[in-house]
């Protein structure tokens, strides 16, 4: 269990976070920038101090008020990836990795030093100073060395951010094989929703320093009143789905979730796998009848369970689109003009069929899910 | 060396025994006044900084006279030095070395607080959650990255104590073999009528160690950048 339970002033900011989750998988906390999330991480490293309240990670007090524990940062056992590498410039990279690995108590999990530097790639970089590395390299040996220090949790502060977006998307999968060989629970910082959907498990909503909202990715993607704050413009849905087999021929995988069936880009997961699908809303027409002769390889039959207008454009017009929401087992958001809305005279309660292209849903944003049982 | 007389080989010797005393007291004290002044704040501040930088603002014989008469056989601390360890500062050697370290050390002190302000203190909290004790921090990552502002203040103190030539004339006077420095060992033989050849050997002695000590110094900065490598991130 991660239980935090922590506030905190900062200047005009008041940090008031209550997370209570199981320590498998990913827990993600999201929100803008300046809107704390960095400061509650570091209150869980010990690299700030709470007011007042607890900190617990699998039942080790790291902090209580109370009763007036506050371990010290290098008694907490855990791992932090920082924004920046902060390699060590005066050691090598060899000398990087061990300066955690040494000091690791011999009780803690054992992570085997080839394992990471093969997963991570960084094999031939051992020898060199960490000058010479490119910034994709030096993250990646950053989270060598906080993985080394085996630690009970790892802590990622935004590691992707000082990255431009080849080298994100070179790292972001380094950091899915963490997950899944290591196994070492993760507390993962951003304000990019992509790359939470690929890695995390659980979303932590932080807003103005507040937490608004933890629970199930999926749940809280999809829900209308957190809209505000997992963001609009590229508003959609997440899906827990379980690869069911692939089309060679088509290049084609299909999934089976709580609706029904998903046809989609040729994943290079093994059948069984559990995966997790983001659809955009923009990507999802609706069709009165059942249609038979379309191009879509997805139609969904479901019901119509909300219709939501955006607010008002800037200027005071009306937008021209609206987002309605399509109880298919699981709510799948559309977005259409309010146009085809008159035309089609939808209403909430309305049977409906959801049209999905299948060359719309992105490989990129299909994450391997962590826990098999997970799929709420 | 036949090249040398018995008395410039006298000088040379007591200068760098006194210089490297000097060192070795004041280079310890140096980087622990340096580590306060870079990361701590505090009411007086202000002043102890004050303080620190003293010899480096006032005649050298003022800080001289000041020694003599605090540390002096009948001074406050002379006294006790003598009564509790048998010591005597004043006319000695010892006394010149105390009188060197305390002329150079706020270089000492500034060059090793520079570079110690430089030391990006996000690489120490980085160590921190890697398990290792504030104190193996110091040890392992702000020392070593702070080696070279170390370097230029041990450099500039030692230049600073073979040249000491006010504060150390004025507490421990001129006594061959014991206090007589190159730089007071010049001065005499500058007030001697008939002494400008020995003195001109003295000047010559001074400018070749002086060489020979930048050189080396030039040597192990060098080799010091090449090891921490360039930048942090």
């Amino acid at each position: 269990m991660i239980e935090i339970d922590v506030t905190r002033q900062l200047g005009n900011l008041e940090i008031s976070a209550k997370i209570e989750t199981q320590t498998r998988g990913v827990l993600a906390l999201f929100g803008q920038s300046g809107s704390g999330k960095t400061s509650i991480v570091n209150m869980v490293a010990g690299l700030l101090n709470p007011d007042s309240g607890r900190v617990k990670i699998d039942g080790r007090v790291l902090f209580d008020s109370e009763s007036g524990i506050n371990l010290q940062i290098h008694e907490r056992r855990i791992g932090y990836v920082f924004q920046e590498s902060r390699l060590f410039p005066h050691m090598s990279v060899l000398k990087n990795l061990n300066y955690g690995r040494r000091r690791a108590p011999n009780n803690a999990r054992q992570i085997d030093f080839d394992d990471v530097i093969e997963v991570l790639g960084i094999k031939h970089l051992i020898d060199q100073k960490p000058y010479t590395l490119s910034g994709g390299e030096r993250q990646r040996v950053a989270l060598g060395r906080a993985l080394l220090a085996n630690p009970d949790i790892l802590l990622m502060d935004e590691p992707l951010a000082s990255l431009d977006v080849a080298r994100k998307s070179e790292i972001l999968p380094f950091i899915e094989m963490i997950r899944d060989r290591f196994e070492v629970p993760m507390i993962y910082v951003s304000h990019s929703m992509d790359e939470i959907i690929r890695l995390a498990d659980t979303l932590v909503l932080v807003d103005d320093g507040q937490v608004k909202a933890v629970g199930p990715l999926e749940e809280l993607t999809s829900r209308l009143d957190l809209r505000r704050l997992t963001g609009r413009y590229d508003a959609g849905s997440v899906i827990a789905a379980k690869i069911e087999s692939h089309d060679e021929e088509f290049g084609l995988t299909t999934l089976t979730f709580k609706g029904g069936k998903l046809r989609v880009p040729r994943v290079k997961n093994v059948p069984g796998t559990s995966v997790r699908i983001r659809i955009r809303a923009r990507d999802v027409s609706l069709s009165l009848e059942k249609p038979s002769q379309v191009s879509q390889l997805n139609v969904l039959e479901g019901r119509i369970s909300e219709l939501r207008a955006h607010r008002l454009n800037d200027d005071g017009s009306e937008p021209h689109d609206i987002d309605i929401c399509v109880d298919i087992g699981v709510s799948l958001w559309v977005r259409i003009t309010r146009w085809s809305l008159a035309q089609m005279k939808l209403v909430e309660g309305q049977s409906i069929y959801a049209l999905i292209k299948s060359t719309s849903i992105d490989r990129q944003s299909l994450g391997q899910q962590h826990t098999k049982d997970h799929t709420s | 060396m036949d090249f040398l007389t018995e008395l410039e080989i006298e000088a040379i010797w007591l200068s760098l025994k006194i210089s490297a005393w000097a060192m070795i007291w004041s280079m310890p004290l140096a980087l622990g006044t340096a580590w306060i002044l870079a990361r701590y704040e505090f009411p007086g501040k202000f002043l102890f900084d004050g303080i620190i930088h003293l010899p480096l603002v006032l005649p050298p014989v003022v800080i001289g006279y000041v020694l003599l008469i605090t540390m002096g056989r009948q001074g406050v601390v002379g006294s006790f030095l003598y009564d509790t360890f048998g010591i005597t500062l004043a006319f000695s050697w010892r006394g010149a070395a105390v009188a060197a370290g305390i002329m150079a050390f706020p270089l000492i002190v500034r060059a090793i607080r520079l570079s110690l302000e430089a030391v990006d203190q996000r690489l120490e909290a980085a160590a921190r959650t890697l398990g290792a004790h504030p104190i193996v921090v110091f040890l392992t990552i702000t020392l070593p990255l702070t080696i070279p502002g170390i370097i230029v203040g041990a450099i500039l103190g030692f230049a600073r104590c073979l040249g000491e030539f006010g504060a150390t004339i004025t507490f421990v006077s001129n006594i061959p073999g014991e206090t007589r420095t190159l730089p007071i060992a010049l001065y005499a033989f500058s007030q001697v009528p008939g002494g400008e050849a020995a003195a001109l050997r003295i000047v010559v002695i001074s400018v070749a160690i002086a060489l020979f000590a930048l050189a080396g110094s030039e040597i192990l900065a060098r080799r010091m950048r090449k090891r921490i490598g360039s930048g942090h991130d």
